[in-house]
């Protein structure tokens, strides 16, 4: 009876996943660039906070179906359908939570102290070699933010879910979607039941971030 | 020997200034680098690090670190920086700090000794002093074994005897290793203890050169005591006036006749000077 929830933490882990190795070098890349084109980055990057899950959810689907070049492309060479499955969720999810990812990353970068930094390339370390030694283990309240809230996030996401990945059972219906077909069934019991799980988990989630966040400050001055 | 001839347009505090600065740097020595505020010298200082772009040539010994062709990254420079506000990493203990930069333990742990710092070499920075922070910052500097050692105002941030203590530290370091050092400052008896030779950079120009002592000791002719001051304060007391000069952090009074007061408002700089005589110091 617990496999929607499966399903969602499954898919969160995953996003998760794929979506720190997308967001790490975009986030360090807008924290240090100076370029014209940063506030396009930066306003494309934050667009998945504004707009409606459905309208996100449709442009996933039209361009990744197979009448889509990309959609055709990823049938005819691999055989495979990227629209009402597992992936077809992961790839929207990842659209769907990056802004909440990136956005904590770049800030926590931004807040470094810049000598920091130049002090880790006049010592001869390279670009990358500072963000994995210097950058990174500096910002560990923003990186657990990113992690935790992109988790959350995607664990509490329903409309591109259901647009994208539709309700298949043990494939895409994950306990956002479940809760919906219960109550549309009028299975107020199970959608009680449901609901309460997700809402103390996100209460638990999003407490640990503040507690942590909160020892952290504590331990390294009320500055960050 | 550093030969160092770059230009660069600053869009400083008070409006657009060229910096343009032709200097040679002979090796071991110890440059004290002076001047106003805004006037260029942490620029210079970003520059020879390669942390600015500028335009023109830096040689060290035989490489170019800058040319019309190519800057050579701060990476493979080899210099060692201090900046103000210390920039330690963090995440990394006082040991690890250094051995970030070169994984020479013997030069490290000989470092921390020279600066006794070898009891807190498992501490990490936030639980470290100010004084503690920019002796472990030194050290770090001196890990790259630097062509060029680059201190930018590296004890400002530090009270009165956390300075004489890390004077002398410097002094000992510079001693041992006899690197080519340039380290701005503000102050002349700090100017004074450790530099060689002071240059005066203002509005982005060199404005004076040379030995210390010539540059410092701003007394003329025969006179022995020179202080330059602001006038705060002029009172008249029976026949005689009573002026108040402010020299650095003190304050002075001066007796004066009433001609002498016609020529002085209240905010003036003066310069406050006598002749031979003989001054008690205790």
């Amino acid at each position: 009876m617990f496999e929607p929830f499966l399903i969602s933490f499954k898919l969160a882990s995953i996003t998760v996943i794929v979506l720190f190795f997308i967001s790490l070098p975009l986030a360090w890349y807008l924290s240090q660039t100076q370029s014209r084109l940063k506030p396009f980055i930066e306003a494309l990057t934050a667009l998945p906070i504004v707009l409606p899950p459905s309208v996100l959810g449709f442009y996933i689907l039209v361009s990744l179906s197979q009448n889509s070049p990309i959609g055709a492309f990823f049938k005819n060479v691999f055989d495979v359908s990227l629209v009402f499955n597992f992936t077809s969720l992961v790839i929207a999810s990842c659209f769907y939570s990056l802004p909440f990812m990136v956005q904590p990353l770049q800030s926590g970068f931004e807040s470094i102290n810049k000598n920091m930094l130049e002090a880790s390339y006049i010592a001869g370390k390279s670009k990358c070699e500072t963000l994995f030694r210097v950058a990174l283990p500096n910002i560990k309240p923003a990186f657990i933010t990113a992690i935790i809230v992109t988790f959350a996030h995607t664990v509490g996401e329903f409309g591109v879910v259901l647009m994208v990945g539709g309700s298949i059972p043990g494939e895409t219906k994950v306990a956002s979607v479940a809760i919906y077909e219960m109550v549309e069934l009028m299975n107020y019991k199970g959608a009680h039941i449901y609901s309460a799980i997700m809402l103390g988990m996100s209460f638990i989630v999003l407490l640990s971030v503040y507690v942590f966040n909160a020892k952290h400050n504590r331990k390294f001055g009320l500055k960050r | 020997m550093i030969k160092i001839c770059i230009k660069k347009e600053l869009h400083g505090s008070n409006a657009a200034m060229s910096l343009d600065v032709d200097l040679t740097l002979n090796a071991g020595e110890f440059i004290a680098l002076t001047g106003e505020s805004g006037s260029g010298k942490t620029t210079l200082l970003r520059i020879l690090a390669g942390l600015e772009e500028a335009n023109g040539e830096i040689k060290v010994n035989d490489t170019s670190w800058l040319n019309a062709a190519k800057t050579l990254p701060p990476q493979k420079r080899q210099i060692g920086f201090v900046f103000q506000d210390y920039a330690l990493f963090e995440n990394m203990s006082v040991l690890q700090n250094l051995l970030f930069v070169s994984i020479n333990k013997n030069l490290a742990l000989r470092l921390l000794e020279i600066t006794e710092l070898t009891e807190l070499q498992n501490r990490y920075p936030n639980t470290l002093s100010g004084g503690q922070k920019q002796r472990v910052s030194l050290c770090r500097a001196m890990m790259n074994e630097p062509k060029l050692l680059l201190l930018d105002e590296p004890l400002s941030a530090l009270d009165p005897l956390m300075r004489r203590k890390l004077q002398d530290e410097i002094l000992t370091l510079h001693r041992e290793f006899n690197t080519t050092t340039i380290m701005v400052s503000h102050d002349p008896s700090e100017i004074y203890k450790l530099a060689s030779r002071v240059i005066v950079l203002n509005q982005g120009k060199v404005t004076s050169d040379g030995n210390t002592k010539e540059i410092l000791l701003k007394t003329q002719g025969s006179q022995k005591f020179s202080f330059t001051g602001e006038l705060l304060e002029l009172k008249k007391v029976d026949v005689i006036f009573i002026a108040i000069v402010a020299i650095g952090q003190q304050l002075v009074e001066v007796v004066l006749s009433e001609e002498e007061t016609s020529e002085l408002s209240i905010g003036d700089k003066v310069t406050i000077s006598t002749k031979a005589f003989s001054p008690i110091i205790s």
